[in-house]
């Protein structure tokens, strides 16, 4: 049984007409890996790319050509496999899944069956905001398996024929498959994040959803409440619903409606004295509903074997070793490291360890600084102003080393929080070193009591009758506080002209 | 096991090859022999036996990554039967 140190999210469940229903998910994520070129030919990965400029022939299924296995996208899954802390087999093999598509011109797609490269790992899936924020839930991930990417095919510039690109033809993907370990839409979206987080981190992925470098198929099953911990301690499937696969989904917000409004389709028929049907089915977001795929089911007859044209894949234990040596500090150990060593909150952590460059720009201010002021600084202040514009941390036009420079001028009490926001906005839209602005602009505080005094004093005189209503009720004296500031442009160390103004009120 | 003349059409139809109804009980037969001769080879007792992926010790090639080819959109289009503004294009096939 898994160490549960942790509080689990709340399971889902769904009120059907005659009981409440939980929900088993399970996914199987396509990532792009990031490489150059292909799985098996030279031709380039490249996005976007001019139709069919990125195809060999290999890609293009020309009689007599063989594929020849790109090392790098080995790498790639084996430090993904580490990654999950998953085991890595030495010895893996490829198959060909045969089925006919017009964007698959090789009639096969050359995948890994029964021997995949990674076996058993596991994700600790974190909740976002919402009522189980930061609960966590292991979910266990069966296998990773390298295969071909498919082409595209694009039925929109003519009425009777389909454009086919093959420029995405062979490229290589990772299927990660995980057990049916998470028990609702949005454990399911947690479950992608971290997942994406992940293999950002590792740089084995570059998790864009939009271009569909990171997608997802969904099964689904309902289960009464009780059932699915049997499954759990027999690990035998016959306690659950039976599961419809939901194909190919790109979009956080989708894949969260699509498992909803699947499994009250399901909930539905079994209510009503019906079976489920084990079956793929595609979600349509216009309508709202999930339908069969019935053409792909009848192709459904994969025929598996191994592929002749390749010897299985041995790899090395050393190899591997150099690789999980050359692994970086992960989410999970970022987050833990950045509490301990920052004083952060689990929120703050999650937030500022989201992605790698995020977390590189932080701890570059927060060295030898105030962690907890620190993280407010490039939470509140620079992620709300980059956001603003539409910026990446990347394109930041403040640098650590100014943004550190204006924590500390704050923190030596040079300048207030209120003209640190103003000197901030003055670095990110011209920049310069933040101390030297201070001095050229006169920013700094007054922290000079004879200044202050001579201020107040100033007002006092101008201002016979507030001074009597403030002498009756002391509240008032706020007023004098506003016109000292006011008079000071905000320069005036507020601690200290509230002591001043209540001594010169003698209050 | 054995093939009758429905599997035949059904192997046929999924490897898109097109067989007249009346080349089926043929057929049925080619592929009856086959199994049959592998049923043969099934009776040998191969437990404990690794499987024989090459005759001689071979690791399996790898590439580098590293961009070699592509760009040759008008090769790959020579030998379609129908292509459009660097495309291949198909009869209509839609989910």
């Amino acid at each position: 049984m898994l160490d549960l140190t942790y509080e689990t999210p709340k399971i889902k469940t769904i009120a059907g007409a005659k009981h409440d229903w939980e929900l088993v998910i399970g996914m199987e994520v396509h990532a792009q890996i990031s490489s150059n070129a292909k799985l098996f030919s030279g031709a380039s990965t490249t996005f976007g790319a001019e139709p069919n400029s990125n195809v060999a022939f290999v890609d293009a299924a020309m009689p007599g050509m063989l594929p020849v296995i790109n090392e790098f996208c080995v790498e790639q899954a084996v430090r993904t496999g580490l990654g999950l802390k998953a085991a890595i087999n030495l010895t893996s093999a490829f198959d060909r899944k045969n089925y006919f598509y017009p964007d698959l011109p090789q009639g096969y797609q050359i995948s890994q069956l029964y021997h995949p490269i990674v076996g058993e790992g596991e994700v600790l899936v974190e909740m976002g905001p919402g009522p189980d924020l930061g609960k966590k839930r292991l979910v266990r991930i069966e296998r990773i398996h390298m295969e071909q990417d498919a082409g595209k095919s694009i039925h929109d510039m003519d009425p009777n024929m389909s454009f086919v690109d093959l420029n995405r033809t062979g490229v290589a993907l990772m299927e990660i498959v995980s057990r049916p370990d998470i028990r609702g839409p949005e454990e399911a979206a947690a479950y992608i994040t971290k997942l994406r987080q992940i293999l950002r981190y590792l740089g084995t992925c570059d998790g864009n959803m939009q271009n569909g470098n990171l997608r997802a198929d969904v099964n689904v099953s309902i289960c009464l409440p009780g059932q699915y911990e049997k499954y759990q301690e027999t690990q035998d499937f016959s306690h659950l619903g039976t599961r419809c696969e939901i194909k190919n989904m790109n979009s956080m917000r989708f894949i969260q409606q699509a498992i909803e409004v699947e499994a009250r389709r399901q909930i539905a028929i079994v209510e009503g004295g019906g079976e489920v049907d084990q079956e793929t089915r595609l979600y349509d977001p216009d309508k709202g509903e999930t339908r069969s795929m019935r053409s792909k089911e009848e192709a459904h007859d994969y025929r598996y074997f191994p592929d002749p044209d390749l010897l299985p894949l041995e790899i090395e234990q050393g190899w591997v070793d150099d690789i999980a040596a050359s692994l970086p500090e992960l989410p999970d150990a970022k987050k833990a490291r950045f509490m301990a060593d920052f004083g952060l909150t689990d929120y703050d952590a999650s937030v500022l360890t989201a992605e790698v460059d995020t977390a590189a720009y932080f701890e570059a201010v927060a060295a030898g600084r105030d962690g907890k002021a620190t993280a407010n600084w490039v939470i509140n202040e620079l992620f709300g102003r980059l956001k603003k514009d539409d910026r990446d941390i990347t394109e930041s036009p403040v640098s650590p080393a100014q943004l550190g420079g204006i924590v500390d001028l704050i923190a030596k009490g040079d300048i207030s929080g209120k003209i640190a926001k103003d000197l901030f906005e003055i670095i990110y839209t011209d920049g310069g070193d933040p101390a030297e602005v201070v001095e050229a602009r006169g920013m700094k505080q007054v922290t000079d009591t004879g200044a202050i005094e001579a201020a107040v004093d100033e007002i006092i005189a101008a201002n016979p009758a507030q001074v009597e209503k403030a002498r009756e009720n002391p509240k008032l004296a706020g007023w004098f506080v506003g016109q000292v500031m006011k008079a000071t442009g905000g320069k005036a160390n507020p601690k200290a002209v509230n002591e001043i103004v209540a001594g010169k009120l003698g209050l | 096991m054995s093939i009758d003349e429905s599997t035949a059409a059904r192997v046929a139809k999924l490897a898109r090859i097109k067989v007249e109804p009346e080349r089926l009980p043929a057929l049925a037969v080619e592929f009856n022999t086959i199994l049959g001769f592998i049923e043969q080879l099934s009776e040998v007792d191969v437990d404990g036996v690794e499987p024989m992926t090459s005759v001689t010790p071979q690791r399996l090639k790898r590439r580098e990554d590293i961009v070699t080819d592509g760009s040759q959109q008008e090769a790959i289009l020579t030998n379609a039967p129908d292509a459009r503004e660097g495309f291949f294009a198909v009869p209509k096939v839609v989910e």
